[in-house]
C-alpha cells in the first residue's frame, strides 16, 4: 500500500489521526495533514482504509 | 391567494412535502418519518420551506457525502436562492459573517487560523482538565437535592466551562451569553430579538478581545488576537465574529448530546449498561460515535447553493438551486448502517456525518468528542442508579430547535 496526503485539500479535522495515529500526524500551527509513512506496513492497512473513508476532504490517496 | 405553480417542471404545491416535518409521538430519537420516507422514495426531492420556496433535499448518505466535498457547491448565504433556515437567520445573515458561511480559498485561509488548537493531540492533553470538570458538576450533583435538572446542573456547564477555558472567556458571564445562545438556535425566536441577542455577544467578543490585546492571557482569543488581528490579517471584529461561532457552536450541541444521549441510554437499558460496566476507551470511543450516528443532533438539514448543474442519481440540480442535506436521515441510511434505527454501542459507526463532511465538517469536533467520551465513562459509572425523575412522554423536547435535544431531564438517583 502506497499512501499520499493532499495538503491544499485538508481541512484539519484530524480523522485521519483518530484512525491511524502511526501513519498520520497534525502540524502545530493549523492542524495539516502530516504523513509519517507512505508505505505502512501490513498491520495498519485497515486503520489507514479507514482514515481515507473518513476523511471530510477526501484528501487521502491509496494505491493498493 | 391561491397555489401558484412554485416548483419547476409545473411542481403542484400541494405535491411538495412542507419541512419541517414533525417527529412520530413515542419516537422522539427517531427522524421525523414523513422525513425518513424522502429516502425511500428516491434520492432526490423537493420540499417546501418557511419562505415557499422548494429546494432540492438530498437524502442518501453517498449523495450528501458528494455533495457535501464538491467545490460546485457554496455555503455563501448571500447567495440569492441560499435556502435559509428561518426569516431571522436570512436577517442576519450579513451579520457576524465567518468561515462557516464562505467558501474556499476564503474560508481555508480564515479557518486554518484556528484548526491548530483543535488538532486531536492538543485537544487530548485538555482531557485531565474536562475530567475534572466532570468530577466536579457530578459532585455538586450528588450534594444537591434530587430530582436534578440534568441540563442545567450538568449538560449545559460541562462544555460551556470547557469552551470558556479555550477560548479565555469569563465563567461568570455564562448566564449572558447562554441565554442569548439559547435564543439564538431557536426556529421559533422573533427575528429583532436575534438580531439583538447577536450583536450584544459579539460586542462583548469585541471587547474582550480588546482586553486580551492589551493583557494577552494563555488562552486562544489572546493568542489570535496577538498573531492575527495585531498583524492586521484580521479586524477585532472578525475576531469577535469568530469567537462567536465558537462559543456558541461550542455550548449547544454537546450539551443536547449529553442531555439526549443519557435519556437515549436510559430508554435503552441493555445499551447503558454495556458503557456503564465497561473500562475500555475503545469501547467507550465507539459508543460515542454511535450515539453521534444515532441522534445527529442538528436536525436542520446542512443547506447550500449549486454553482453549476450537478448529476446527483439520474437528475440535475441547476446551477443556483438551493440544496439541503439532513444528516439525521443520511446516518440512518441502510446502505451504509445495518438496523440503522437500532441503538447499538458496539457497531463501528465511525462513516457517521454527524459532525458534517467536507470543508465545513464541524472545527470543533476533536474537543466534543473528547467531550462526550468523559461524560459517558464517567456519568453512568459514578452514578449507577441514574434514572429519569418523569415519564419519558412528560420530557420537553426541543422540536423548535436547529438543534434538537431536551430543554430539561428531570433525573433522580
Amino acid at each position: 500500500m502506497r499512501v499520499t496526503v493532499d495538503q491544499d485539500k485538508c481541512v484539519g479535522s484530524g480523522q485521519c489521526v483518530l484512525a491511524a495515529e502511526r501513519v498520520f500526524d497534525q502540524r502545530d500551527e493549523d492542524g495539516i495533514v502530516v504523513l509519517l509513512d507512505a508505505e505502512p506496513s501490513a498491520d495498519q492497512h485497515d486503520d489507514v482504509r479507514q482514515a481515507a473513508l473518513v476523511c471530510p476532504a477526501l484528501a487521502i490517496e491509496l494505491a493498493e | 391567494m391561491t397555489d401558484t405553480l412554485t416548483g419547476p417542471a409545473g411542481q403542484h404545491a400541494e405535491q411538495t412535502p412542507e419541512y419541517p416535518m414533525a417527529r412520530a409521538d413515542r419516537c422522539p430519537f427517531d427522524p421525523p418519518p414523513a422525513l425518513s420516507g424522502l429516502q425511500d422514495q428516491g434520492p432526490l426531492t423537493k420540499v417546501r420551506i418557511w419562505d415557499g420556496s422548494t429546494p432540492w433535499m438530498v437524502t442518501r448518505y453517498a449523495d450528501q457525502r458528494a455533495l457535501l466535498v464538491d467545490p460546485r457547491v457554496s455555503a455563501d448565504t448571500r447567495h440569492e436562492n441560499f435556502p435559509h433556515q428561518s426569516e431571522s437567520l436570512k436577517a442576519r445573515r450579513e451579520m457576524g459573517r465567518t468561515f462557516i458561511n464562505m467558501d474556499d480559498p476564503e474560508h481555508a485561509r480564515l479557518r486554518r487560523m484556528v484548526t491548530g488548537p483543535f488538532a486531536i493531540k492538543r485537544v487530548e492533553t485538555m482531557r485531565p482538565a474536562i475530567q475534572r470538570i466532570v468530577d466536579d458538576l457530578i459532585d455538586g450533583m450528588l450534594a444537591g437535592p434530587k430530582p436534578a435538572d440534568l441540563v442545567q446542573a450538568f449538560a449545559l456547564p460541562v462544555p460551556s466551562m470547557v469552551i470558556c477555558e479555550l477560548l479565555g472567556v469569563p465563567y461568570e458571564d455564562h448566564d449572558f451569553f447562554q441565554t442569548r445562545s439559547r435564543v439564538l438556535i431557536s426556529r421559533k425566536s422573533a427575528t429583532d430579538v436575534v438580531l439583538t441577542a447577536q450583536r450584544e455577544v459579539i460586542d462583548y467578543l469585541d471587547e474582550l478581545v480588546g482586553r486580551k490585546l492589551a493583557e494577552p492571557a494563555d488562552d486562544l482569543l489572546s493568542k489570535l488576537a496577538a498573531e492575527q488581528v495585531a498583524t492586521g490579517e484580521l479586524t477585532r471584529r472578525e475576531l469577535a465574529n469568530m469567537g462567536f461561532l465558537l462559543l456558541v457552536a461550542g455550548h449547544e450541541t454537546t450539551a443536547n448530546m449529553i442531555a439526549l444521549g443519557t435519556l437515549a441510554l436510559l430508554e435503552n437499558p441493555d445499551q447503558l449498561a454495556i458503557l456503564r460496566e465497561s473500562r475500555d476507551p475503545k469501547l467507550i470511543a465507539g459508543a460515542v460515535e454511535e450515539l453521534l450516528r444515532y441522534l445527529h443532533i442538528v436536525h436542520s438539514a446542512r443547506r447550500r447553493v449549486a454553482l453549476e448543474d450537478i448529476e446527483v442519481g439520474g437528475q440535475t440540480i441547476r446551477a443556483g438551486e438551493a440544496i439541503m442535506l439532513p444528516g439525521e436521515i443520511a446516518n440512518r441510511d441502510a446502505e451504509v448502517f445495518t438496523d440503522p434505527d437500532r441503538l447499538d454501542v458496539t457497531r463501528d459507526a465511525r462513516r457517521h456525518v454527524a459532525f458534517g463532511f467536507g470543508p465545513h465538517q464541524c472545527l470543533g469536533q476533536p474537543l466534543a468528542r473528547v467531550e462526550l467520551q468523559v461524560v459517558y465513562s464517567t456519568l453512568y459509572r459514578r452514578i449507577p442508579t441514574l434514572k429519569l425523575a418523569t415519564d419519558v412522554d412528560r420530557v420537553p423536547f426541543k422540536h423548535d430547535g436547529l438543534v434538537y435535544g431536551v430543554y430539561e431531564l428531570p433525573v433522580s438517583w
